[in-house]
């Protein structure tokens, strides 16, 4: 039995303005535009099409478009076009269905129903163009006692730290999932901030060695990658116990993205799956969890900061305490809504929470047992602009991570197909002539345009509320007020409803 | 008890005034009240105070505890738990005088107390922990009691009013201390309660303060963790907790607790070239980046021993300092120091982030 059902994407060409250049032709990795030898003219297979917009983007008279199919199911409230074809695709293929990026669902965005304070009369406003505005963290536990020497002097004992110009840093994607020039955009970019990306499961390429100083260095299920000149070579270790996309999951890196470098990078044979286990089997317990951060520690000589990823679950404030007197410096959270280059769509869609409520729900049980300072919090599925980074820092973040606004500066148009490899961007491929695609140079640029933006209007935004510094703006809930939500939503993130 | 404060934030303008003796001299309380008439149309009626240290030498080894009761029954109720853990020596009526721009006053009440060392010994506390928690237990849980001064040696007088009423209401002219800080106060709404005025105090730590602070919540929030509880919503209280940890429970210098609260920005920090000063900096920074207060502040913090006047980074209020022979005058504005004192000298408003440290001559006190 055919999979039939009219293709979700139509290829609207204007024949008026198309030249039959065949640009579309050879930018579509999809192989969707095809021309017809005998009449000349450009064809399209829609079927195939993804709506990446490469063609859309690169087309120099502008004839084309890619738009919605109105061609529909009859509508029902239920069952729906989406769970329709779903069943198809399923009932043809006995498979599990596999999605891309984050969570697309409907779901509240809480960072949308929170709004910002600002000062009025009783207490000035301050210019960032007239006064300095500090946008500087360090991340890591912190002392909890001041100890002096035999002369009274302080003793300037600190456990390692992350220092990062502005309270941002590139997530993790492991190079595999993503292509090499879109690692090198990364990396040099996190280099030129003053700010760290992360080289998520698949290890280090031995050309990004150079920029260890401003790489957190990831250790995953997998442990793709992993060695002792790897974990000395980064700035950090993180452990990834769970990402937000896929709670509960390991990764799947098919086969066919596991070409040279790749392979080579991962230490696993050419064209074999890079499948990471749900769990890691060395630790099926906190106990065990104590064990990795410290044999971690050992191996980088306790001069890192260990971080353990996690995902946003229901119980995730029991979970970071447990976290928090592991010995782990930082607890990165990440949301429900947090990007992947590919999970089960089932998963993905349905399983976790948001890192809004995870992130209120974690700062304040850690305040609560007196024991935030001994980690730093990072937070990461999706933060989606500078507001939502001032958002979640007054929440009571000391940093976010972000991935799919990074991988949408460098060009991503969030079709949600990472999983077939074959990005027109350059981005989610292995194949070499899609990734050259992406210029590393212009991709650096990019990246660092869009923090500098970013760092602007955080400056903005914690100058009108008369904070010039980024840290007291760390757990400022009075800041913040709700819209919309229920007295529940209100109490777990903290804060009051506008108006109150 | 009105609880409209504790229950919503007040921000406040203000104006602020201090005094004190080198030498340990003492004074009555009457210039110090004089002073804030000046700044009359800085206050707006809805709260004054004073703190006076060095005024109570016959029981300079007691903790004394100046408390508001709603009415008899919440000071009975207080009194009998204050027995359990302390040794009151002496207890009496607050002395006042009944005065038409003063009204609707609480219970006032006064004790002198010693810790019962069977207590302190029980829960391994000393002395100064023991007293922090009772008078914080007091203020979160019995509701209708309010401890609004609890240290050796030293007071603080606070009431609904303009301050200069207030001054007299107290009877301020009948006490002599060797340091005196004032307050009137412009709360931004009417709570019309006495325990919101200030200076606020915990042991012999007390603040006025002048400024909203921007960074509240996030210096609320983390000082809550250590056993604190901010009852109040007001900057000040949170201020004096943070001098209190950082002073008494990290053992920080007053320098370093004004590097701490009013740091220097990073920049500055960078371009340092003692070495030990630049790390010493970045190291407090790094510790204590929750503790750095934003948004205007000038405060006179007050200690056995001394005063500290300090404004923040910015120096977005007002605050001059002058002297005159052995003494010392801070305030929001120059005509307050003149009322003082006509011929003070070296007059001069001291830089955002600056501390002016104050300290009276070994054993003068």
């Amino acid at each position: 039995m055919a999979l039939l059902f009219y293709p979700e994407f139509e290829v609207v060409r204007n024949e008026n303005r198309c030249i039959a250049c065949r640009v579309c032709e050879r930018q579509c990795a999809n192989e969707v535009h095809t021309i017809d030898s005998e009449s000349g003219l450009m064809l399209s297979d829609e079927t195939k099409c993804v709506n990446c917009q490469r063609c859309v983007s690169l087309c120099p008279t502008r004839a084309l478009k890619i738009v919605k199919s109105d061609c529909t199911f009859r509508e029902n409230a239920n069952w729906q076009d989406d769970t329709i074809k779903e069943i198809y695709k399923q009932a043809h293929s006995g498979g599990v269905l596999l999605s891309s990026m984050g969570n697309p669902k409907p779901f509240p965005v809480y960072w949308d129903k929170i709004l910002i304070n600002a000062s009025q009369v009783t207490n000035p406003s301050i210019d960032p163009l007239r006064e300095p505005m500090e946008t500087k963290v360090f991340l890591g536990k912190k002392p909890s006692r001041i100890e002096r020497d035999e002369k009274g002097n302080i003793k300037f004992k600190l456990p390692p730290q992350l220092e990062l110009s502005m309270p941002v840093m590139f997530s993790a994607m492991s190079y595999g999932s993503i292509s090499y020039n879109a690692h090198k955009s990364l990396a040099t970019a996190a280099e030129e901030l003053g700010i760290y990306y992360n080289t998520g499961e698949g290890g280090l390429h031995e050309d990004f060695y150079v920029y260890g100083e401003n790489t957190i260095v990831q250790v995953a299920s997998g442990r793709f990658g992993v060695h002792e000149g790897y974990l000395k070579a980064g700035a950090a270790v993180e452990i990834k116990m769970g990402q937000g996309a896929k709670p509960g999951i390991g990764g799947h890196l098919p086969g066919t993205k596991i070409v040279g470098d790749v392979s080579r990078t991962r230490m696993i044979p050419e064209g074999s799956d890079a499948i990471s286990p749900a769990p890691h089997h060395d630790i099926y317990s906190i106990e065990d969890l104590r064990q990795l951060v410290y044999s971690l520690k050992e191996a980088t000589e306790y001069k890192k900061p260990i971080i353990v990823k996690v995902a946003a679950v229901h119980n995730i404030a029991a979970i970071a305490s447990g976290i928090a007197r592991s010995g782990a410096d930082i607890i990165a959270i990440d949301g429900f809504r947090g990007g992947t280059g590919a999970a089960p769509t089932r998963i993905r869609d349905n399983v976790g929470i948001p890192v809004e409520l995870a992130l209120a729900a974690v700062d304040k049980r850690l305040r609560d047992e007196g024991i935030r300072n001994n980690v730093s919090l990072v937070v990461g599925g999706s933060i989606r602009s500078a507001s939502d980074v001032v958002k979640a820092v007054a929440l009571g973040a000391d940093a976010c991570y972000v991935a799919t606004a990074a991988l949408l500066a460098l060009g991503c148009h969030l079709c949600r197909t990472c999983q077939t490899g074959k990005c027109n961007w350059g981005i989610a491929t292995q194949r070499e002539e899609l990734v050259k695609r992406l210029n590393p140079e212009i991709g650096k640029e990019h990246l660092v345009n869009l923090m500098v933006a970013w760092r602007h209007e955080i400056k903005e935004l914690m100058g009108g509320m008369g904070i010039n510094s980024v840290e007291v703006l760390r757990g400022n809930r009075l800041m913040l007020r709700g819209i919309g939500l229920t007295e529940k939503e209100l109490e777990i993130l903290g804060i009051s409803h506008a108006g109150e | 008890m009105n609880n409209i404060e504790g229950k919503v934030r007040i921000p406040s303008g203000c104006a602020i005034a201090a005094v004190i003796s080198k030498d340990g001299n003492r004074m009555t309380g009457e210039k110090i009240v004089e002073s804030m008439k000046p700044m009359h149309d800085r206050s707006n009626g809805l709260g004054g105070g004073f703190a006076a240290y060095g005024i109570y030498p016959e029981y300079k080894d007691f903790y004394a505890l100046h408390m508001f009761f709603n009415d008899r029954a919440a000071r009975k109720e207080c009194e009998a738990f204050l027995k359990e853990r302390f040794e009151i020596v002496k207890s009496e009526i607050m002395p006042t005088r009944k005065i038409p721009a003063i009204t609707d006053e609480p219970v006032i009440w006064r004790y002198f107390v010693a810790p019962l060392q069977s207590n302190l010994h029980n829960l391994q506390l000393d002395e100064k922990e023991y007293v922090a928690r009772t008078v914080m237990k007091i203020n979160c849980e019995m509701s209708g009691s309010f401890v609004f001064s609890s240290g050796k040696n030293m007071g603080a007088f606070k009431a609904v009013g303009f301050p200069e009423d207030v001054g007299v209401f107290y009877k301020l002219d009948e006490y002599e201390g060797y340091s005196w800080t004032a307050h009137g106060r412009y709360p931004t709404n009417t709570p019309g309660w006495w325990g919101g005025a200030h200076p606020f105090t915990l042991l012999d730590y007390s603040i006025v303060h002048n400024g909203e602070i921007s960074s509240y919540d996030a210096n609320r929030r983390f000082i809550e963790m250590f056993g604190y509880k901010c009852t109040l919503q007001t900057d000040t209280e949170v201020i004096t907790y943070i001098m209190d940890y950082l002073l008494r429970v990290q053992k920080l210098t007053l320098n370093e607790v004004a590097s701490v609260i009013a740091a220097p920005f990073w920049s500055t920090i960078d371009s340092k070239t003692d070495l030990y000063d630049k790390q010493k900096h970045e190291y407090l920074r790094t510790v204590f980046p929750s503790l750095l207060i934003t948004g205007p502040f000038s405060i006179v913090f007050g200690f056995n021993g001394g005063l500290m006047a300090l404004n923040d980074r910015l120096k977005l209020r007002s605050m001059v300092v002058g002297e005159k022979d052995d003494k010392v005058f801070i305030a929001s504005e120059e005509a307050a120091i003149r009322v003082m004192e006509p011929n003070a000298e070296n007059m001069y408003a001291p830089a955002g982030g600056e501390p002016v440290i104050i300290k009276v001559k070994e054993g003068a006190f």
